[in-house]
Protein backbone atom coordinates (compact mmCIF):
# COMPACT_ATOMS: atom_id res chain seq x y z
CA UNK A 1 0.00 0.00 0.00
CA UNK A 2 1.09 3.78 -0.75
CA UNK A 3 0.22 6.81 0.74
CA UNK A 4 0.29 10.36 -1.03
CA UNK A 5 2.37 10.90 -4.30
CA UNK A 6 5.07 13.94 -4.09
CA UNK A 7 4.72 15.11 -0.44
CA UNK A 8 7.39 12.91 1.05
CA UNK A 9 10.90 14.63 2.44
CA UNK A 10 13.29 12.08 2.15
CA UNK A 11 16.63 13.26 0.20
CA UNK A 12 19.93 11.55 -1.01
CA UNK A 13 23.18 12.97 -1.82
CA UNK A 14 24.94 10.34 -3.62
CA UNK A 15 28.25 12.46 -3.51
CA UNK A 16 28.30 11.50 0.26
CA UNK A 17 27.26 8.04 -0.10
CA UNK A 18 29.62 4.98 0.60
CA UNK A 19 27.33 2.22 -0.07
CA UNK A 20 27.91 0.79 3.63
CA UNK A 21 24.23 -0.31 3.32
CA UNK A 22 22.94 0.40 6.35
CA UNK A 23 19.97 2.34 4.92
CA UNK A 24 18.64 -1.01 3.74
CA UNK A 25 19.11 -2.76 6.40
CA UNK A 26 17.05 -0.47 9.13
CA UNK A 27 14.07 0.88 6.32
CA UNK A 28 10.85 -1.06 6.94
CA UNK A 29 9.58 0.16 3.98
CA UNK A 30 12.17 -1.12 0.85
CA UNK A 31 12.79 2.62 -0.21
CA UNK A 32 16.19 1.25 -0.86
CA UNK A 33 18.18 -0.67 -3.38
CA UNK A 34 21.95 -1.47 -4.27
CA UNK A 35 22.77 0.05 -7.11
CA UNK A 36 26.46 0.30 -8.67
CA UNK A 37 28.30 0.29 -5.27
CA UNK A 38 26.31 2.93 -3.77
CA UNK A 39 22.18 2.68 -3.33
CA UNK A 40 18.90 4.19 -5.60
CA UNK A 41 15.73 5.18 -4.33
CA UNK A 42 13.07 2.59 -5.79
CA UNK A 43 9.75 4.55 -4.81
CA UNK A 44 10.17 7.82 -2.79
CA UNK A 45 6.55 7.35 -2.30
CA UNK A 46 6.93 3.97 -0.05
CA UNK A 47 8.50 6.80 2.71
CA UNK A 48 7.18 6.77 6.02
CA UNK A 49 9.50 8.87 6.91
CA UNK A 50 10.24 7.35 10.45
CA UNK A 51 14.10 8.76 9.99
CA UNK A 52 15.28 5.12 10.66
CA UNK A 53 18.00 6.28 7.75
CA UNK A 54 18.99 9.07 8.37
CA UNK A 55 20.33 8.77 11.88
CA UNK A 56 21.56 5.57 11.14
CA UNK A 57 23.92 6.61 8.00
CA UNK A 58 27.01 7.37 9.25
CA UNK A 59 27.93 9.36 6.53
CA UNK A 60 24.91 12.00 6.59
CA UNK A 61 23.94 11.33 3.18
CA UNK A 62 20.40 10.83 4.16
CA UNK A 63 17.35 13.18 5.10
CA UNK A 64 14.05 13.73 5.70
CA UNK A 65 11.90 15.29 8.00
CA UNK A 66 11.06 12.84 10.41
CA UNK A 67 7.78 12.43 12.75
CA UNK A 68 4.54 10.35 13.29
CA UNK A 69 2.53 10.11 10.87
CA UNK A 70 -0.84 10.47 13.06
CA UNK A 71 -3.45 12.69 12.54
CA UNK A 72 -4.23 13.32 15.80
CA UNK A 73 -0.71 13.86 16.66
CA UNK A 74 -1.00 16.55 13.61
CA UNK A 75 -4.42 17.59 14.88
CA UNK A 76 -2.46 17.77 18.92
CA UNK A 77 0.14 20.74 17.25
CA UNK A 78 -2.34 22.30 15.19
CA UNK A 79 -4.28 22.94 18.16
CA UNK A 80 -1.47 23.56 20.29
CA UNK A 81 0.20 26.09 17.88
CA UNK A 82 3.36 23.50 17.95
CA UNK A 83 5.27 20.98 16.74
CA UNK A 84 3.24 17.40 15.93
CA UNK A 85 2.93 15.79 19.14
CA UNK A 86 1.82 12.17 19.44
CA UNK A 87 0.23 11.52 23.22
CA UNK A 88 -1.03 8.36 22.95
CA UNK A 89 2.01 6.79 25.21
CA UNK A 90 1.18 3.32 24.51
CA UNK A 91 0.51 1.85 21.27
CA UNK A 92 -1.19 -0.73 19.93
CA UNK A 93 0.65 -4.23 20.81
CA UNK A 94 0.42 -5.51 17.49
CA UNK A 95 2.13 -7.99 15.51
CA UNK A 96 4.04 -5.13 13.69
CA UNK A 97 4.86 -3.87 17.02
CA UNK A 98 7.10 -6.89 18.16
CA UNK A 99 9.76 -5.50 19.98
CA UNK B 1 10.78 3.47 36.68
CA UNK B 2 13.03 4.80 38.69
CA UNK B 3 16.06 6.36 38.13
CA UNK B 4 18.19 3.36 39.93
CA UNK B 5 19.62 1.94 36.61
CA UNK B 6 19.54 -1.85 37.78
CA UNK B 7 18.74 -3.64 41.48
CA UNK B 8 19.03 -7.31 41.60
CA UNK B 9 15.58 -8.15 42.83
CA UNK B 10 15.64 -11.34 45.44
CA UNK B 11 12.65 -12.76 44.46
CA UNK B 12 11.93 -13.94 41.03
CA UNK B 13 9.27 -12.25 39.02
CA UNK B 14 6.86 -14.65 38.30
CA UNK B 15 7.38 -15.13 34.41
CA UNK B 16 11.08 -15.94 35.36
CA UNK B 17 12.30 -19.67 36.37
CA UNK B 18 15.57 -18.58 38.28
CA UNK B 19 18.29 -16.84 38.05
CA UNK B 20 21.71 -16.84 36.19
CA UNK B 21 24.95 -15.50 37.81
CA UNK B 22 26.98 -13.27 35.75
CA UNK B 23 30.51 -11.39 36.72
CA UNK B 24 28.18 -8.46 36.85
CA UNK B 25 25.46 -9.88 39.49
CA UNK B 26 22.68 -11.83 39.62
CA UNK B 27 19.86 -11.68 36.93
CA UNK B 28 16.45 -13.25 36.53
CA UNK B 29 16.36 -16.20 33.89
CA UNK B 30 12.91 -15.70 31.68
CA UNK B 31 10.85 -18.46 31.12
CA UNK B 32 9.97 -18.63 27.26
CA UNK B 33 7.16 -20.49 27.75
CA UNK B 34 3.86 -17.82 27.79
CA UNK B 35 1.12 -19.01 30.38
CA UNK B 36 -2.59 -17.55 30.67
CA UNK B 37 -1.08 -13.93 32.45
CA UNK B 38 0.73 -13.30 29.39
CA UNK B 39 -2.22 -14.10 26.92
CA UNK B 40 -4.75 -12.03 29.61
CA UNK B 41 -2.25 -9.68 29.12
CA UNK B 42 -2.17 -9.07 25.34
CA UNK B 43 -5.81 -9.02 25.17
CA UNK B 44 -6.14 -6.49 27.83
CA UNK B 45 -3.23 -4.36 25.73
CA UNK B 46 -5.80 -4.39 22.56
CA UNK B 47 -8.73 -3.02 24.93
CA UNK B 48 -7.25 -1.01 27.64
CA UNK B 49 -5.17 2.18 27.52
CA UNK B 50 -5.05 2.64 31.14
CA UNK B 51 -3.85 -1.23 31.49
CA UNK B 52 -1.45 -0.92 28.32
CA UNK B 53 0.40 2.09 29.74
CA UNK B 54 1.60 0.44 33.14
CA UNK B 55 2.33 -2.89 31.76
CA UNK B 56 5.77 -2.71 31.72
CA UNK B 57 8.74 -5.01 33.24
CA UNK B 58 11.75 -3.52 35.03
CA UNK B 59 14.65 -2.57 32.70
CA UNK B 60 17.87 -4.45 32.68
CA UNK B 61 19.26 -7.52 31.88
CA UNK B 62 17.99 -10.90 31.55
CA UNK B 63 19.16 -14.78 30.85
CA UNK B 64 17.13 -17.04 28.40
CA UNK B 65 17.94 -20.32 28.49
CA UNK B 66 21.97 -21.06 29.34
CA UNK B 67 23.61 -18.03 27.75
CA UNK B 68 27.42 -18.18 27.71
CA UNK B 69 29.43 -15.11 27.36
CA UNK B 70 29.74 -15.60 23.60
CA UNK B 71 25.60 -15.73 23.16
CA UNK B 72 23.73 -12.90 21.69
CA UNK B 73 22.74 -9.92 23.33
CA UNK B 74 19.19 -9.01 22.27
CA UNK B 75 17.75 -5.51 22.79
CA UNK B 76 14.19 -4.59 23.51
CA UNK B 77 11.67 -1.86 24.96
CA UNK B 78 10.40 -2.46 28.95
CA UNK B 79 6.78 -2.36 27.54
CA UNK B 80 5.61 -5.65 28.92
CA UNK B 81 4.37 -7.06 25.87
CA UNK B 82 7.27 -6.54 23.71
CA UNK B 83 9.18 -7.97 26.34
CA UNK B 84 6.60 -11.35 25.86
CA UNK B 85 6.75 -11.39 22.11
CA UNK B 86 10.19 -11.48 22.71
CA UNK B 87 10.83 -14.21 24.89
CA UNK B 88 8.10 -16.27 23.75
CA UNK B 89 10.40 -17.09 20.20
CA UNK B 90 13.47 -18.02 22.18
CA UNK B 91 12.77 -21.69 23.21
CA UNK B 92 16.23 -23.53 22.42
CA UNK B 93 17.91 -20.38 22.42
CA UNK B 94 20.41 -18.86 24.56
CA UNK B 95 20.63 -15.44 24.93
CA UNK B 96 20.79 -12.05 26.70
CA UNK B 97 17.95 -9.85 27.09
CA UNK B 98 19.09 -6.54 27.25
CA UNK B 99 15.54 -4.16 28.12
CA UNK B 100 16.04 -0.28 27.93
CA UNK B 101 13.85 1.56 29.97
CA UNK B 102 11.13 3.32 27.20
CA UNK B 103 8.67 4.26 29.95
CA UNK B 104 6.41 1.00 29.36
CA UNK B 105 5.80 2.34 25.22
CA UNK B 106 6.86 -0.51 22.65
CA UNK B 107 9.54 -0.06 20.63
CA UNK B 108 8.52 1.91 17.55
CA UNK B 109 6.62 4.46 19.52
CA UNK B 110 9.54 4.92 22.09
CA UNK B 111 12.00 4.68 18.81
CA UNK B 112 10.27 8.00 17.73
CA UNK B 113 10.14 9.54 20.89
CA UNK B 114 13.57 9.16 21.15
CA UNK B 115 13.43 6.78 24.43
CA UNK B 116 14.52 3.91 22.90
CA UNK B 117 17.72 5.28 21.50
CA UNK B 118 22.11 5.84 21.47
CA UNK B 119 21.53 7.77 25.05
CA UNK B 120 19.57 5.28 27.04
CA UNK B 121 21.24 2.35 24.92
CA UNK B 122 24.93 3.76 26.27
CA UNK B 123 23.86 4.07 30.10
CA UNK B 124 21.94 0.86 29.67
CA UNK B 125 25.57 -1.27 28.77
CA UNK B 126 27.29 0.44 31.60
CA UNK B 127 24.79 0.13 34.51
CA UNK B 128 24.77 -3.86 33.40
CA UNK B 129 28.65 -3.79 32.77
CA UNK B 130 27.49 -6.00 29.70
CA UNK B 131 31.12 -5.24 28.54
CA UNK B 132 31.68 -8.10 31.49
CA UNK B 133 29.12 -9.81 31.00
CA UNK B 134 29.76 -11.13 27.30
CA UNK B 135 33.16 -11.71 25.44
CA UNK B 136 31.74 -10.13 21.96
CA UNK B 137 31.08 -6.41 20.73
CA UNK B 138 27.50 -6.99 19.27
CA UNK B 139 24.51 -6.27 20.08
CA UNK B 140 21.00 -7.32 18.02
CA UNK B 141 18.92 -4.41 18.27
CA UNK B 142 14.75 -4.93 16.74
CA UNK B 143 14.99 -3.15 13.55
CA UNK B 144 11.57 -0.60 14.44
CA UNK B 145 14.02 0.85 17.34
CA UNK B 146 16.31 2.36 14.31
CA UNK B 147 14.80 5.71 14.31
CA UNK B 148 15.66 6.34 17.88
CA UNK B 149 19.44 4.88 17.07
CA UNK B 150 22.41 6.11 16.16
CA UNK B 151 24.18 2.72 15.02
CA UNK B 152 27.22 4.41 14.40
CA UNK B 153 27.43 6.21 17.51
CA UNK B 154 26.64 3.37 19.91
CA UNK B 155 29.83 1.41 18.46
CA UNK B 156 32.18 4.70 18.81
CA UNK B 157 30.65 5.55 22.29
CA UNK B 158 31.01 1.70 23.56
CA UNK B 159 32.48 -0.48 20.85
CA UNK B 160 29.34 -2.22 20.49
CA UNK B 161 28.38 -3.17 17.05
CA UNK B 162 24.48 -3.13 16.32
CA UNK B 163 22.82 -5.40 13.90
CA UNK B 164 19.75 -4.90 13.40
CA UNK B 165 17.21 -7.78 13.53
CA UNK B 166 13.88 -8.03 11.90
CA UNK B 167 10.99 -6.22 12.20
CA UNK B 168 8.85 -8.94 13.97
CA UNK B 169 9.85 -11.22 16.59
CA UNK B 170 8.43 -14.35 15.52
CA UNK B 171 11.73 -14.29 12.67
CA UNK B 172 13.85 -13.69 15.12
CA UNK B 173 14.85 -17.23 15.62
CA UNK B 174 15.29 -17.54 11.27
CA UNK B 175 17.46 -14.82 11.73
CA UNK B 176 19.84 -15.75 14.35
CA UNK B 177 20.10 -19.40 12.19
CA UNK B 178 21.12 -17.25 9.40
CA UNK B 179 23.91 -15.96 10.78
CA UNK B 180 22.13 -12.32 11.11
CA UNK B 181 20.87 -12.20 7.72
CA UNK B 182 17.21 -10.84 7.26
CA UNK B 183 15.33 -11.85 4.47
CA UNK B 184 13.57 -8.67 2.53
CA UNK B 185 10.26 -10.00 4.15
CA UNK B 186 11.44 -9.86 7.64
CA UNK B 187 12.66 -6.31 6.59
CA UNK B 188 9.27 -5.08 5.82
CA UNK B 189 6.50 -4.00 8.34
CA UNK B 190 3.39 -5.95 7.56
CA UNK B 191 -0.09 -4.18 7.14
CA UNK B 192 -2.71 -7.07 6.07
CA UNK B 193 -6.37 -7.89 6.67
CA UNK B 194 -5.18 -9.88 10.33
CA UNK B 195 -3.10 -6.71 11.31
CA UNK B 196 -5.47 -4.43 10.29
CA UNK B 197 -8.39 -6.63 12.26
CA UNK B 198 -6.36 -6.46 15.15
CA UNK B 199 -5.71 -2.99 15.17
CA UNK B 200 -9.29 -1.84 14.57
CA UNK B 201 -10.34 -1.97 18.29
CA UNK B 202 -7.77 0.86 19.14
CA UNK B 203 -9.72 3.43 16.75
CA UNK B 204 -13.05 2.33 17.44
CA UNK B 205 -13.24 2.21 21.44
CA UNK B 206 -12.80 5.98 21.85
CA UNK B 207 -15.08 6.57 18.65
CA UNK B 208 -18.15 4.89 20.84
CA UNK B 209 -17.06 6.42 23.59
CA UNK B 210 -18.34 9.74 21.83
CA UNK B 211 -21.34 8.28 20.33
CA UNK B 212 -23.16 9.53 23.77
CA UNK B 213 -22.87 12.67 22.73
CA UNK B 214 -24.29 12.56 19.61
CA UNK B 215 -27.18 10.71 21.07
CA UNK B 216 -27.98 13.67 23.12
CA UNK B 217 -27.61 16.02 20.08
CA UNK B 218 -30.25 13.89 18.66
CA UNK B 219 -32.14 13.94 21.91
CA UNK B 220 -32.11 17.91 21.78
CA UNK B 221 -32.71 18.11 17.92
CA UNK B 222 -35.90 16.30 18.15
CA UNK B 223 -36.82 16.46 21.59
CA UNK B 224 -37.08 20.08 21.66
CA UNK B 225 -40.67 21.14 21.37
CA UNK B 226 -42.46 24.50 22.30
CA UNK B 227 -43.42 22.99 25.13
CA UNK B 228 -40.43 21.73 26.70
CA UNK B 229 -38.15 18.51 25.96
CA UNK B 230 -40.49 15.51 25.03
CA UNK B 231 -38.88 12.11 24.96
CA UNK B 232 -41.79 11.02 22.82
CA UNK B 233 -40.91 12.85 19.71
CA UNK B 234 -37.41 12.84 20.73
CA UNK B 235 -37.55 9.16 20.37
CA UNK B 236 -39.71 8.68 17.25
CA UNK B 237 -37.85 11.14 14.94
CA UNK B 238 -34.31 10.21 16.38
CA UNK B 239 -33.93 6.88 16.49
CA UNK B 240 -32.95 6.26 12.51
CA UNK B 241 -30.31 9.28 12.51
CA UNK B 242 -28.58 7.36 15.95
CA UNK B 243 -28.59 4.26 13.93
CA UNK B 244 -26.83 6.28 11.21
CA UNK B 245 -24.86 8.13 13.56
CA UNK B 246 -23.57 4.11 15.47
CA UNK B 247 -23.19 3.12 11.15
CA UNK B 248 -20.70 6.15 10.35
CA UNK B 249 -18.93 5.45 12.84
CA UNK B 250 -18.15 1.46 12.42
CA UNK B 251 -17.52 3.31 8.79
CA UNK B 252 -15.12 5.09 9.37
CA UNK B 253 -13.53 3.50 12.35
CA UNK B 254 -13.80 0.10 11.45
CA UNK B 255 -15.02 -0.98 7.83
CA UNK B 256 -12.76 1.83 5.97
CA UNK B 257 -9.59 0.33 8.17
CA UNK B 258 -10.65 -3.07 7.70
CA UNK B 259 -10.77 -2.89 3.62
CA UNK B 260 -8.34 -0.42 3.32
CA UNK B 261 -6.69 -1.11 -0.17
CA UNK B 262 -10.52 -1.81 -1.60
CA UNK B 263 -11.88 1.86 -0.78
CA UNK B 264 -10.38 4.32 -3.52
CA UNK B 265 -8.26 7.08 -3.04
CA UNK B 266 -5.27 7.37 -1.21
CA UNK B 267 -6.15 10.00 0.98
CA UNK B 268 -7.42 8.27 4.17
CA UNK B 269 -10.00 11.58 4.67
CA UNK B 270 -11.72 10.87 1.13
CA UNK B 271 -11.92 7.29 1.93
CA UNK B 272 -14.08 8.14 4.93
CA UNK B 273 -16.13 10.52 3.65
CA UNK B 274 -16.66 8.35 0.41
CA UNK B 275 -17.59 5.31 2.38
CA UNK B 276 -19.30 7.92 4.62
CA UNK B 277 -21.57 9.41 1.88
CA UNK B 278 -22.59 5.70 0.22
CA UNK B 279 -24.13 5.36 3.90
CA UNK B 280 -25.31 8.48 4.26
CA UNK B 281 -27.08 8.14 0.36
CA UNK B 282 -28.43 4.81 1.84
CA UNK B 283 -29.87 5.77 4.54
CA UNK B 284 -31.51 8.83 2.89
CA UNK B 285 -33.17 7.29 0.25
CA UNK B 286 -34.73 4.43 2.39
CA UNK B 287 -35.85 7.05 4.87
CA UNK B 288 -36.91 9.50 2.13
CA UNK B 289 -40.84 9.41 2.64
CA UNK B 290 -40.49 10.49 6.80
CA UNK B 291 -37.53 13.18 5.69
CA UNK B 292 -39.27 14.70 2.84
CA UNK B 293 -41.01 17.08 4.81
CA UNK B 294 -37.98 18.87 6.22
CA UNK B 295 -34.80 18.86 4.03
CA UNK B 296 -32.67 20.71 6.70
CA UNK B 297 -32.73 17.33 7.97
CA UNK B 298 -31.75 16.01 4.77
CA UNK B 299 -29.19 18.55 4.52
CA UNK B 300 -27.84 18.20 8.39
CA UNK B 301 -27.38 14.42 7.45
CA UNK B 302 -25.73 15.26 4.18
CA UNK B 303 -22.87 17.79 5.81
CA UNK B 304 -22.67 15.51 9.33
CA UNK B 305 -22.23 12.20 8.82
CA UNK B 306 -19.49 11.87 5.63
CA UNK B 307 -17.76 14.39 7.52
CA UNK B 308 -17.86 12.42 10.48
CA UNK B 309 -16.39 9.20 9.01
CA UNK B 310 -14.22 10.85 6.90
CA UNK B 311 -12.79 12.26 10.05
CA UNK B 312 -12.53 8.87 11.93
CA UNK B 313 -11.12 7.37 9.00
CA UNK B 314 -7.88 9.82 8.83
CA UNK B 315 -7.49 9.30 12.40
CA UNK B 316 -6.47 5.72 11.46
CA UNK B 317 -3.69 7.07 9.96
CA UNK B 318 -2.35 6.73 13.43
CA UNK B 319 -2.16 3.29 13.64
CA UNK B 320 -0.99 2.38 10.21
CA UNK B 321 2.69 1.52 9.18
CA UNK B 322 2.62 3.55 5.92
CA UNK B 323 1.51 6.97 6.33
CA UNK B 324 4.27 9.36 6.59
CA UNK B 325 3.99 13.10 8.58
CA UNK B 326 3.98 15.04 5.72
CA UNK B 327 1.26 13.29 3.77
CA UNK B 328 -0.86 13.59 7.18
CA UNK B 329 -0.32 17.12 7.63
CA UNK B 330 -1.55 17.90 4.13
CA UNK B 331 -4.60 15.81 4.03
CA UNK B 332 -5.22 17.47 7.55
CA UNK B 333 -4.50 21.27 5.63
CA UNK B 334 -7.27 20.36 3.05
CA UNK B 335 -9.86 17.97 5.60
CA UNK B 336 -9.87 20.51 8.65
CA UNK B 337 -11.55 23.36 7.07
CA UNK B 338 -13.97 21.46 5.31
CA UNK B 339 -14.85 19.22 9.00
CA UNK B 340 -15.57 22.93 10.73
CA UNK B 341 -17.05 23.94 8.00
CA UNK B 342 -19.53 20.96 7.54
CA UNK B 343 -20.16 21.36 11.48
CA UNK B 344 -21.07 24.51 11.06
CA UNK B 345 -23.32 23.71 7.91
CA UNK B 346 -24.73 21.01 11.06
CA UNK B 347 -25.07 23.35 12.90
CA UNK B 348 -27.24 25.98 11.08
CA UNK B 349 -29.32 23.56 10.37
CA UNK B 350 -30.32 21.92 13.29
CA UNK B 351 -31.08 25.07 14.01
CA UNK B 352 -33.57 25.63 11.05
CA UNK B 353 -35.12 22.23 11.60
CA UNK B 354 -36.24 22.99 15.05
CA UNK B 355 -37.89 26.31 13.55
CA UNK B 356 -39.61 24.09 11.02
CA UNK B 357 -41.27 21.68 13.37
CA UNK B 358 -42.55 24.88 15.24
CA UNK B 359 -44.09 25.83 11.83
CA UNK B 360 -42.05 28.86 12.49
CA UNK B 361 -40.66 28.22 8.98
S1 LIG C 1 23.50 4.42 5.06
FE1 LIG C 1 24.22 6.28 4.06
S2 LIG C 1 26.29 5.81 3.40
FE2 LIG C 1 25.35 3.86 3.93
S3 LIG C 1 24.53 3.11 1.96
FE3 LIG C 1 22.87 4.24 2.93
S4 LIG C 1 23.06 6.34 2.17
FE4 LIG C 1 24.98 5.30 1.69
S1 LIG D 1 12.52 7.59 6.55
FE1 LIG D 1 12.06 5.47 7.13
S2 LIG D 1 10.66 4.75 5.55
FE2 LIG D 1 11.62 6.60 4.74
S3 LIG D 1 13.35 5.86 3.60
FE3 LIG D 1 14.12 6.33 5.63
S4 LIG D 1 13.98 4.40 6.72
FE4 LIG D 1 12.73 4.17 4.88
Amino acid sequence: MKYLEDVVTLRYQAEACTGCGRCLEVCPRGVFVRSNGKVALTDPALCMECGACMSNCPEGALTVRAGVGCAAAVLNGLLRGGEPSCDCSGDSGSSNCCG
Amino acid sequence: MSDVLWVPKKTAPPWADGFQETPAGRIPRVAVAWGKAEQRGRRLCRWSNAFRMSYTVDPGLYAAGNPSPESPVLVTANYKLSFDLLRRELPGIDAWILVLDTKGINVWCAAGKGTFGTGELLRRLQSVKLAEVVSHRRLVLPQLGAPGVQAHVVKQESGFAVDYGPVRAEDLPAYLRAGRKATPEMRAVRFGWKDRLELTPMELLPALRRYPWLLLGLFLLFGLQPQGILFRPALAGGWSFALLGLAAILTGSFLVPLFLPCVPFRSFALKGWLAGAVLTGAFLALRWGALSGNLFLVVLAAAFFPAASSYLALMFTGTTVYTGLSGVQKEMRFALPLYIAALAVTAACAVLAVLRYWGLL
